[in-house]
C-alpha cells in the first residue's frame, strides 16, 4: 500500500471521531427524562402508549384536517370527542411545555417548530419571565 | 479531470482566493438573513419580488444562450462553433446554478424548499420552472462533462449522447419561455401581462449570453492559449447584434402599446421609469443609463467594421449585457410593482445584506464557471499540444 | 427447477397481497374520526357585502373593523411601513377602485364619497388567480368559497402576492412577535411565523364554531354583511339583490366576492 503509514493514522483518527459518541460518554446511557405530565387527567386524546409513539403524526393528522380540510372535531378511540387544536386542547391539560413537551424534544435533539407559531402556555417561571415568546 | 483546476498561475489563484472570499461573505450575510428574515432587504409589502429574482430572471436568459452555439453546430453542421459550444456549456451550469441559488435565497421558508417537490402542482408555473431549471443544468452538466471527458481521450462523443443534445436545445427555449410565463400571466399586473413577454425574454438572452461568450473568448484568447477562432467570434457577434436589435425592438412594440392605447395601470409602470410618478424617480437614472448603454450597444455592433473590431466589439458586448442586465434584472421586476394594485408607490431600494447575498451568488457562478472553464481549457491545450506533434 | 421456483414466486406474490388484507379491511371499517363542528355555519359560497353608505355615517377615524381583526388574529403592527402586514384596511375611494377616477369625474364624485376611507381585504375570489400559482398549495379554494391560507407549507416565495390583484397579501418579513402586544395577544389563535405569506381567512376559525368575522361584528352601524350567496333567503342574497353594487377590478375575471354598495 502507497503511503500506509499515513492512511493507516487517518483512518485511526476517523474511527476515533466516529465512535466518539460512544466513548465520551463512557459508555453509560444517559438516562431518559422525567415528564410532568402537567394534569391529575388520566387519560389523553388517545391511550398513552399510542401518543409516546405517535403523538407527531396524530398531530399532522390535526394540521391537516383543520387547516385542509375545515374540520374541527375528533373522535379518539376511547369515544370521547375533541377540539383538534395544538394550542387550545392539548395544552389544556399539558400546560406547562418546558417540562413536559420540551424535556423530551431537548434529551432527543429534536426541535419541531410548532411554537414559532403555536402560542405556547404562560409558565410562571422563577424570575416571573412570561414564556410566551418564540423560541428563537 | 476536475484536479486540473487545482493548478494554474498565481493570477489564477488570485481571482480564485477573491471568488472565494465573496462567496464567504455573501453567505455570512445569508446567515444574517435567516436569522432576522427577509426584511433585512429592501423589499416591502408593495415591492415583494427584488433584486434576487431580478438577478435569477437575467440569469436564466444568459443559461438559454448555450443553445445559440449548440444549435448552429448540432442541428445545421456549423463546424465554426464547434471548439466553443463546451464554453456555452459550461456557462449554462454556472448561470442555472446562480438561477437556482437566487431562488433559495429569495425564499421566506427556504427549509420547506422541498415542499414544491412533495407537492407537486401543475397549475403553477413555478412548478414548471423548478423542473426545467434543474432539467436543464442536469443536461448540460452532463453534455459539457461526457464530450470533454472523451474530447480528452481523443474519442468522439459517444452516440447515446445525441439525444441529450437536441433536447437540450427545445429545452434551452423552455427555460426561459417557463420564466417569462411567471410574470406573463399574472392579471393584476399590467405592466407584465403581455404576450411577448416570452419572445422579449428569448431576444435579450440571445444577446446577452453570447455578448458574454465573446467577451470571455477574447478575454481568454488573451490570457491563454484558448484561441475560438475569428470566424466563431463574429459569428457570434452577429447574433448578439441581430438579438439586440430584436430586444430593442420588442421594447419599443410595448411603448407603443402602453402610449397608444393609454390605458393608465399599462402606462405608469414605464412612465415611472422614464420620467418618474409623483415624485418618485428612484430608478429613472437607472433606466436612462440602460437606454443609453443599448443605443451605444447597436451603434457599436450594427456596422460591421466597428463589430469585427476588437475592441468595440468588446465595449458593444459589454454594453449590451449591462443594458440587459439593468432592464431584465432590475427594472423588469421593480418596475412591474410599482405602482402597487392600488396605484400607491413604494420605492425599492437594495440593502447592503441583500447586495452582499448577491455579489456571492455571482462570485459562486463566475467559481463554477472558472473550475469548469479551466478543465475545459486544460483539455484543448492538450489536443493542440498533441495536433502540433 | 423451474416449476418449483415459478411456484415459489406465485405463493410469494399472494402472501405479499396478502398483506394488504388488513390495512385494507381497518380502512374500510374505520368510522369517520373527524367531522365538522356541531355549531358551525355552513355555506356553499361566502361572500361579504361592504355597505359605504352605512359606513360614513359612522365618526371619523372609526376603524374597528380593523382593530377587531388584527387583535383576533394577532395580526404584528410593525412601525416600519415596508415590513407592515395588515389583512383589512382602510384606503380611499381611488385606491380600492384604480383607474375609474380621473382628475376630471372627481368632481363629479359624490361628495359623501369624497375623502371617506373604504375598507379592503382579501375578496376570496371565485377564480383566484394567487391559487393558481401558489407552488405548494399553501394557499387553496375551499369547497365553501373560502380562499384558505396554510401557513405550514407555505415556502415564502411570494409568488401570491405578485398574482393577487388587490395586494391583499402581506409576507412576514420578520418575526412578528416582538410586534404584538402581549397584553392583548389572543392566546386562542396562533400567530404566524418569519417567511410566510398571510391574509384575511374569513375567519374560518370563528365560522366553525358558529361565529360570524370578527370584522362583522365588530362593526357597529352593520356595514358589514356577511353570509351564503348560495342561500337565497340569507341577508347577503337580500341585499344584493336589491341594492346595486360593485366589485373590485371585475374584468380581471377573478370573479371577487366583497362586493361595496357605494
Amino acid at each position: 500500500m502507497y503511503n500506509a503509514g499515513k492512511i493507516i493514522i487517518g483512518l485511526i483518527i476517523f474511527l476515533g471521531l466516529v465512535t466518539a459518541p460512544f466513548w465520551y460518554n463512557k459508555g453509560k446511557a444517559s438516562p431518559p427524562p422525567k415528564l410532568e405530565v402537567g394534569t391529575q387527567e388520566k387519560q389523553c386524546v388517545e391511550p398513552t402508549p399510542f401518543m409516546k409513539s405517535s403523538h407527531m403524526q396524530l398531530l399532522n393528522e390535526w394540521r391537516d384536517e383543520v387547516v385542509r380540510n375545515g374540520k374541527r372535531v375528533y373522535t379518539s378511540s376511547t369515544g370521547k370527542t375533541y377540539e383538534m387544536s395544538l394550542q387550545n386542547t392539548c395544552t389544556k391539560c399539558h400546560a406547562k411545555k418546558t417540562q413536559f413537551c420540551d424535556r423530551c424534544h431537548t434529551y432527543m435533539d429534536s426541535a419541531p417548530k410548532c411554537w414559532d407559531c403555536h402560542i405556547a402556555p404562560v409558565e410562571p417561571t422563577a424570575t416571573g419571565q412570561q414564556a410566551a415568546r418564540s423560541d428563537k | 479531470m476536475l484536479e486540473k483546476a487545482l493548478t494554474g498561475s498565481k493570477g489564477y489563484f488570485l481571482w480564485v482566493v477573491i471568488l472565494l472570499i465573496l462567496i464567504g461573505m455573501g453567505f455570512q450575510f445569508y446567515l444574517r438573513q435567516l436569522a432576522y428574515g427577509l426584511g433585512i432587504t429592501g423589499m416591502s409589502r408593495d415591492v415583494s419580488w427584488g433584486l434576487y429574482i431580478g438577478q435569477f430572471t437575467y440569469l436564466v436568459g444568459v443559461a438559454a444562450s448555450a443553445v445559440m452555439l449548440v444549435l448552429p453546430y448540432y442541428l445545421h453542421n456549423y463546424k465554426v462553433f464547434g471548439k466553443i459550444t463546451i464554453l456555452g456549456e459550461f456557462l449554462a451550469v454556472a448561470s442555472v446554478t446562480m438561477c437556482l441559488t437566487f431562488i433559495i435565497v429569495d425564499l421566506g421558508q427556504p427549509s420547506r424548499a422541498f415542499n414544491v417537490l412533495l407537492y407537486p402542482t401543475p397549475n403553477s408555473v413555478l412548478f414548471w420552472d423548478m423542473i426545467v431549471l434543474n432539467g436543464y443544468l442536469f443536461l448540460n452538466i452532463l453534455i459539457g462533462w461526457t464530450v470533454l471527458g472523451v474530447e480528452k481521450r481523443g474519442a468522439p462523443p459517444p452516440k447515446w449522447i445525441k439525444p441529450f443534445i437536441y433536447i437540450s436545445i427545445p429545452w434551452a427555449i423552455s427555460i426561459h419561455t417557463v420564466t417569462a410565463f411567471l410574470y406573463a400571466g399574472l392579471p393584476g399586473r399590467g405592466f407584465w401581462l403581455t404576450a411577448i413577454m416570452a419572445p422579449r425574454f428569448l431576444g435579450s438572452a440571445f444577446a446577452a449570453g453570447p455578448a458574454l461568450l465573446i467577451l470571455f473568448c477574447l478575454f481568454l484568447r488573451k490570457y491563454t492559449k484558448f484561441d475560438a477562432g475569428l470566424e466563431a467570434v463574429r459569428a457570434m457577434a452577429k447574433i448578439v447584434t441581430y438579438a439586440m436589435v430584436a430586444s430593442v425592438f420588442f421594447v419599443l412594440c410595448e411603448l407603443f402599446t402602453v402610449y397608444y392605447s393609454q390605458i393608465p395601470d399599462h402606462m405608469y409602470h414605464f412612465t415611472y421609469l422614464f420620467t418618474g410618478l409623483h415624485g418618485h424617480t428612484a430608478l429613472v437614472p437607472l433606466w436612462w443609463i440602460c437606454v443609453a448603454l443599448a443605443l451605444l450597444s447597436l451603434v457599436l455592433l450594427v456596422p460591421p467594421n466597428t463589430r469585427n473590431n476588437p475592441t468595440t466589439l468588446a465595449i458593444g458586448c459589454a454594453a449590451v449585457f449591462f443594458s440587459l442586465w439593468m432592464e431584465k434584472g432590475i427594472m423588469l421586476v421593480i418596475g412591474g410593482y410599482i405602482p402597487s394594485p392600488l396605484e400607491t408607490i413604494t420605492e425599492y431600494r437594495p440593502t447592503i445584506p441583500e447586495m452582499g447575498i448577491t455579489l456571492g451568488v455571482w462570485a459562486l457562478g463566475f467559481f463554477i464557471l472558472t473550475v469548469l472553464y479551466k478543465v475545459a481549457l486544460f483539455v484543448r491545450e492538450q489536443e493542440v499540444g498533441e495536433a502540433s506533434h | 427447477m423451474n416449476s418449483t421456483r415459478r411456484r415459489f414466486l406465485q405463493v410469494a406474490g399472494l402472501s405479499v397481497l396478502g398483506l394488504g388484507v388488513k390495512p385494507a379491511c381497518d380502512a374500510m371499517a374505520a368510522e369517520p374520526k373527524v367531522s365538522v363542528g356541531p355549531e358551525a355555519l355552513v355555506g356553499k359560497r361566502w361572500a361579504m357585502i361592504v355597505d359605504q353608505k352605512k359606513c360614513i355615517k359612522e365618526e371619523e377615524g372609526c376603524k374597528k373593523c380593523v382593530d377587531a381583526c388584527h387583535l383576533t388574529h394577532n395580526v404584528p403592527t410593525i412601525p416600519n411601513a415596508k415590513d407592515e402586514v395588515k389583512w383589512i384596511w382602510q384606503t380611499s375611494l381611488e385606491h380600492a377602485f384604480p383607474g375609474t377616477q380621473s382628475p376630471v369625474l372627481d368632481g363629479y364624485v359624490k361628495e359623501s364619497l369624497k375623502n371617506r376611507p373604504l375598507i379592503v381585504l382579501c375578496n376570496h375570489c371565485d377564480n383566484p388567480p394567487c391559487v393558481r400559482v401558489c407552488p405548494v398549495q399553501a394557499t387553496f379554494r375551499r369547497p365553501d368559497g373560502i380562499v384558505m391560507m396554510d401557513y405550514h407549507r407555505c415556502i415564502g416565495c411570494r409568488f401570491c402576492m405578485a398574482a393577487c390583484p388587490y395586494g391583499a397579501r402581506s409576507l412576514n418579513w420578520r418575526d412578528p412577535r416582538p410586534f404584538i402586544k402581549t397584553e392583548t395577544m389572543n392566546r386562542e389563535y396562533p400567530t404566524r411565523t418569519r417567511g410566510v405569506v398571510e391574509k384575511c381567512t374569513f375567519c374560518f376559525e370563528r365560522l366553525s364554531k358558529g361565529l360570524k368575522p370578527a370584522c362583522v361584528e365588530a362593526c357597529k352601524e352593520k356595514c358589514l354583511i356577511f353570509g351564503d350567496l348560495e342561500d337565497p333567503k340569507s341577508e347577503v342574497s337580500e341585499v344584493l339583490r336589491k341594492n346595486p353594487s360593485i366589485q373590485r377590478k371585475p374584468h380581471l375575471g377573478t370573479r371577487p366576492q366583497v362586493y361595496y354598495i357605494l
